[in-house]
């Protein structure tokens, strides 16, 4: 049995609404199947799960708001017997029946994956949780979702409040820090209707939090420098004549994939700072800074950029900003970045020195490509430069290291068709 | 009190007669009268003796009717006398309600403020007597109904003695609901024990984990089931309400605030009861500092049977308080 939570959507996302399932009860599942949409205050995820196995019962109905960590569904992880899901909504006093049963001999009908809606009413779910409790969780700043409740038929209790404000806070990579919950009942006020969220508003102020957050916690250092474009630009001229006009690339996909492999190279820029120490990411998942057209930003990753050949890179760029302008994004995208890039070339501007993406420990800012002239060996020419950047953060990494990552991308840039 | 003060031994009984005879002494206008107050001394004996000290004209026994009795006392009052009328029980004063509701409470009101009935009646309540249905049942709250008059339950040989001249001195209609399982309580107090405010509702045991909120015939059973828990480690704070009405809302929700759990000891019953009443005032004034439900303990929902182990059962007991604090709290404070 597994449960399948309110994940966290990057860094300061604390409570989501779960605008629709699109599994019910009883069907099968696979790691990465897009199982519900949620909207944050961000943008509308869809979000994917981590086990296989089969949907048991949905607690979070849709339309409801809950808390990041709120239980959302249960699932039977494959090689468990199936559980019989329960028919009628349980009252909320009970504790859903658990009763293993063996799969149905009758009808060997191989389970779904669902992939359409399936407008399942969920079983409220009301977690008892005294006055007190609730009022003390606010002043502690306690993730109630997270409290086991000891009272009376499993209410949390003033004591249960008290035992989670002394406890450690459960790291994870996604969420870093202990939460403050603005909302005080998680799972225990059910919504009517799904609340319309004001994105654009709701979003000034996640990115409020995430910057104020970053410029408070992470002590940046910026580096700069001019990197020669010329063999790049004119290696992609070369390559996209080869291209049908569809499949042509970026020199953003050339960027993007410098940077993921100087990344590699150069591991302290590429992770998460938790808890007082940095934490390596598994594998490049480069963040893209995508501003949205009615204001505000999300920096979405791409997955594994470094394994991705170019024209792979401009796929999954083109998708992901098709998405981001459509407003539907999946929840490895959001929580998965280990590094961003920005770059601010379209405005015009030369160059950019970012703030970083908490939990993450670096950012990677290009200006616009402009025609300047350079000197090398002894001759003065004119070359297409772009000036590349390097926000870091000090408790990672030195300065030492993010120059040899800068320089690295620099090299990288030379020689394009390795890239 | 002082520590060097004189203590006398007396008991709930010979208190309130004392405050009888106290108060007749002090003021000419006071006046007893009652079924059986004179001659025979009262049915619980609370005014033996009064009728050879005071003579007939201010120990007056009166014909079996309370609607008369009671309709008299509050036209004496009327006209500026400052009379004690006895009831029998508190059922029997269902026979006078009309005078007490519709006269007594409401003439001060009627007579755009002209006319003050100031009226002590005092009655039993309640049951542990083997006494049966129509002489045990506790419809003091009903009273706490009413606007216009007040309600006063001494559970304590203090308040026997001292309850009685204040609100004698208390312009408006005041009613004294006696257990009838305390005339025989016995204990010490102040040799110069007097009058006491009627205002405030007291803690009578302080303790930090659970408010036992109670009055009258369940107080003595309170502060013995507090003890007993005290031996488990849950300190429990006993608040004694001594008024109903008006009740004393700050009083209980201090002590839940500091407490945040609460359970109310009724010997009424417990639908539309002044249990009731204090349980939607806690949650009122308190929600937020309340980390269990507020609980009831009251007297089953039927006539108080008169077989000792039934009525014994149909009412709240020390024991019921220790287990459903106990269950509240799992064991612990």
């Amino acid at each position: 049995m597994a449960d399948f939570l309110m994940p966290s959507l990057g860094a300061d996302m604390e409570v989501g609404t779960v605008l629709q399932w699109l599994v019910k009860p009883g069907d099968a599942v696979k790691r990465g199947d897009i199982v519900a949409v949620v909207d944050t205050e961000k943008a509308t995820i869809e979000v994917e799960i981590f086990q296989s196995g089969v949907i048991q019962r949905i607690v979070v109905p849709e339309g409801e708001k809950v808390p990041v960590g709120t239980l959302l569904a249960v699932i039977v992880t494959n090689g468990e017997g199936v559980v019989a899901a329960p028919e009628a909504k349980p009252k909320p006093a009970e504790r859903a029946p658990v009763v293993i049963a063996p799969p149905p001999p009758a009808q060997p009908a191989p389970p779904r994956i669902a992939a359409k809606p399936a407008p399942e009413p969920a079983a409220p779910h009301r977690a008892r949780i005294s006055p007190l409790a609730m009022r003390l969780a606010m002043e502690l700043k306690v993730n109630l979702a997270t409290v086991k409740g000891t009272g009376p038929e499993g209410a949390v209790t003033k004591a249960d409040v008290e035992r989670a404000a002394k406890a450690p806070p459960l790291p994870t990579a996604a969420a870093p820090v202990p939460k403050p919950i603005e909302e005080p009942a998680p799972a225990a006020l059910p919504k009517p209707a799904v609340a319309p969220i004001d994105h654009h508003t709701a979003m000034r102020k996640v990115i409020a939090a995430a910057m104020a957050r970053s410029k408070r916690e992470i002590p940046h250092y910026y580096l700069g420098t001019h990197i020669d474009m010329s063999k790049a630009m004119a290696w992609l001229q070369a390559e996209n004549l080869k291209r049908p006009v569809t499949e042509r690339l970026l020199y953003s996909v050339l960027l993007l994939k410098a940077v993921a492999l100087a990344a590699d190279e150069i591991p302290e820029m590429n992770g998460f700072w938790i808890d007082g120490a940095f934490k390596p990411g598994e594998a490049v998942h480069v963040g893209v800074a995508i501003s949205i057209r009615q204001g505000g930003l999300i920096a979405p990753a791409i997955h594994d950029v470094g394994k991705k050949n170019l024209s792979e890179i401009m796929a999954s760029l083109r998708d992901l900003v098709k998405r981001v302008r459509a407003g539907v994004l999946r929840s490895s995208e959001i929580a998965d970045a280990t590094i961003t890039v920005t770059s601010l070339g379209n405005e015009g501007v030369e160059s950019v020195f970012g703030v970083i993406y908490p939990p993450q420990v670096a950012l990677v800012g290009f200006g616009k490509i402009v025609e300047r002239p350079w000197a090398s060996g002894g001759m003065v020419g004119a070359r297409p430069v772009i000036m590349a950047s390097l926000s870091g953060d000090h408790r990672a990494s030195d300065g030492h290291r993010g120059a040899l990552f800068l320089n690295t991308i620099e090299r990288l840039l030379q020689v394009p068709e390795k890239l | 009190m002082t520590p060097d003060a004189q203590k006398v031994k007396i008991t709930y009984r010979e208190a309130m007669r004392q405050a009888i005879r106290d108060a007749l002494i002090r003021d000419p206008r006071v006046f007893l009268m009652g079924e059986d107050v004179g001659a025979y001394g009262g049915c619980y004996a609370v005014s033996k003796g009064l009728l050879e000290e005071f003579g007939p004209d201010r120990i007056r026994d009166t014909p079996l009717s309370e609607s008369a009795f009671v309709g008299a006392g509050i036209g004496a009052a009327m006209n500026g006398m400052r009379p004690i009328v006895e009831i029998m029980t508190v059922n029997f004063s269902l026979l006078a309600l009309d005078q007490i509701v519709n006269n007594a409470a409401t003439i001060l009101h009627m007579s755009g403020g002209q006319f003050n009935v100031p009226l002590v009646i005092r009655m039993t309540t309640g049951a542990g007597r083997q006494l049966a249905a129509q002489h045990s049942h506790s419809l003091e709250g009903w009273y706490g109904h009413i606007p216009g008059i007040k309600v006063l339950t001494p559970a304590t040989l203090e308040d026997a003695r001292g309850m009685l001249w204040t609100a004698l001195e208390d312009p408006d209609p005041v009613l004294i609901f006696e257990h009838g399982t305390l005339y025989n309580m016995e204990g010490e107090i102040a040799a110069d024990a007097g009058a006491v405010e009627i205002s405030k509702a007291a803690v009578r045991r302080a303790g930090t984990d659970v408010s036992l909120i109670t009055y009258g015939g369940t107080l003595g059973k309170t502060l013995q089931a507090a003890e007993q828990l005290a031996q488990s480690g849950i300190d429990a704070e006993v608040v004694d309400l001594r008024t109903l009405r008006p009740l004393d809302t700050e009083t209980i929700l201090d002590s839940v605030v500091r407490t945040h759990r609460a359970v109310i000891i009724d010997e009424g019953w417990r639908s539309g009861s002044i249990s009731a009443e204090i349980s939607a005032r806690i949650m009122e004034g308190a929600f937020y500092e309340l980390d269990l439900p507020v609980e009831r303990i009251c007297s089953a929902e039927v006539p108080i049977p008169y077989a000792r182990h039934l009525e014994d059962a149909a009412l709240p007991q020390a024991s019921t308080i220790v287990a459903t604090v106990t269950r509240m709290t799992g064991g612990h404070g």
